[in-house]
């Protein structure tokens, strides 16, 4: 049994000793990630799994990794997807250059998947995608653009959903189980790590897109977020958030009105 | 009931449910009275689709307010919620929801599991948790934190369940203070206090 009170613990030393700051993180998601770190690990108390975390900076990566959830999927939610192609695009396409950010992108499926929309409305060439994590390893990732082969089954269907016209496999070479995608996809996505919690604004973009990430916040974190987004817009610049996330009752709702059904707000002021 | 005497008053009641547990709620809600003095919060297996729809036909079999959960949503009592497709739904100590997208727990996502347990952190004795049909192992787990904790276990009777696997399997593997048939649910669920 693991009490609030160690993990307070657990997060002052983070914050201390490594600069990470967890404390603003939705208490129950991420004392869940914790207890169940503690049983994989098999720690035999949580005062030996917090000494290991203070003295061994190898297992502080391992740690931020597994606390941090990294499950993300090409082309979820189709519909959103669909909203991008026709109700985004076609605007974003009238600028003479795109910048867009995947802020808290994972495993970069979703960067990826931007990035077919944007080949497929002929704007790949003006357009660069920004992908940031906290996570280095997951960023690796990102890097190499390689997806497990099995998920491309579901993947493609999900791309047809989204109003996708081509033969999905075109996107990527089938090599050893995994699926690599095209060079020209990659080469238009930056990488850098960049903690929503504690760096500030480094660009201004057109579209942000940041899904299911809040989720993992408190509302006080939620709006400093918000802000960061609100301040690294351009006018008339789109926010787009998870399928259950909102702006609803944040610090910068007023600034922003929702385009249609899809999480989608755009910057009117 | 002699057995709520010492009881806290009921803050939650959670209802999980898979396979054959739709028509349970269809039956089950027109029966509930409105204004009950808890939250009602519904943890069902669905496909996986974002639909909203599940909640818009519940809310037709009940006057309660009835909604699908957005992040951070404050849980209120005599309101109604549903956890969302494809997300785990948690309950955090200042009484409000949080989702969650991590793995899936017992092949599910919304785990029924991941929600009791979550609850029974928050709510400890003011909680009651009714694990419903389906053919998975899933809500056993959270029971057992529910009791632990000091809150209240019932299961559907496996008898009239449409898939009895999920129940029964909780009552070979944790404690339940009540199997209950739709009828002695909504008459139960109406004088909880």
């Amino acid at each position: 049994m693991i009490e609030d009170e160690d993990v307070e613990l657990l997060l002052t030393d983070l914050l201390d000793i490594y600069g990470y700051d967890f404390t603003s993180y939705s208490k129950a998601s991420l004392k869940r990630r914790i207890v169940r770190l503690v049983s994989i690990d098999k720690f035999p108390s949580f005062a030996e799994f917090r000494y290991k975390v203070r003295t061994d900076e190898s297992y502080l990566k391992r740690f931020v990794e597994e606390i941090t959830v990294n499950v993300t999927e090409m082309f979820r939610d189709p519909s959103f997807y669909k909203s991008l192609r026709d109700d985004i695009l076609p605007v974003l396409g009238t600028k003479p250059f795109i910048r867009i950010w995947h802020a808290g992108c994972s495993t970069g499926e979703e960067v990826f998947s931007m990035a077919i929309l944007l080949k497929e409305a002929g704007l790949l060439r003006k357009s660069l995608l920004y992908a940031t994590d906290l996570n280095p390893s997951v960023l690796e990732k990102v890097r190499k653009g390689i997806f497990p082969l099995q998920q491309m089954k579901q993947y493609s269907e999900s791309y047809i959903e989204s109003g996708g016209l081509k033969d999905f496999s075109e996107y990527y070479t089938a090599n050893y189980g995994q699926a690599k995608f095209n060079k020209e996809l990659s080469e238009k996505i930056i990488i850098s790590t960049h903690n929503l919690v504690s760096d500030s604004s480094f660009n201004e973009f057109d579209l942000i897109l940041c899904r299911n990430v809040l989720i993992y916040f408190d509302k006080d974190l939620q709006d400093r977020v918000l802000k960061l987004f609100d301040a690294s817009l351009g006018t008339l610049g789109y926010l787009a958030l998870g399928t259950k996330e909102t702006l609803k009752f944040s610090v910068i709702q007023n600034k922003f009105k929702q385009l249609n059904r899809e999480k989608i707000w755009k910057k009117i002021m | 009931m002699e057995e709520n005497h010492v009881a806290k008053a009921v803050k939650a009641l959670i209802i999980g449910g898979s396979a054959g547990s739709l028509q349970v709620l269809f039956n089950l809600l027109p029966l509930l009275k409105s204004n009950l003095p808890f939250a009602i919060i519904i943890v069902l297996h669905r496909r996986h689709s974002a639909d909203s729809s599940l909640s818009d036909l519940l809310s037709t079999k009940t006057m309660s307010p009835t909604r699908e959960v957005e992040d951070k949503d404050v849980i209120r009592a005599g309101h109604i919620y549903l956890a969302p497709a494809d997300y785990h739904l948690l309950i955090e100590k200042q009484e409000s929801f949080s989702l969650d997208y991590s793995e899936k727990i017992n092949f599910s996502r919304p785990s029924i599991d991941v929600t009791f347990e979550s609850a029974a952190e928050v709510y400890g004795p003011s909680l009651v948790a009714l694990l419903l049909s389906g053919a998975n192992e899933d809500g056993t787990k959270g029971l057992s934190q529910v009791k632990k904790a000091g809150g209240t276990t019932i299961v559907q009777n496996p008898d009239t369940a449409q898939m009895p696997y999920m129940p029964h399997y909780a009552m070979m593997h944790t404690v339940i203070d009540h199997i209950l048939d739709v009828p002695q649910m909504s008459h139960y669920i109406n004088n909880l206090r």
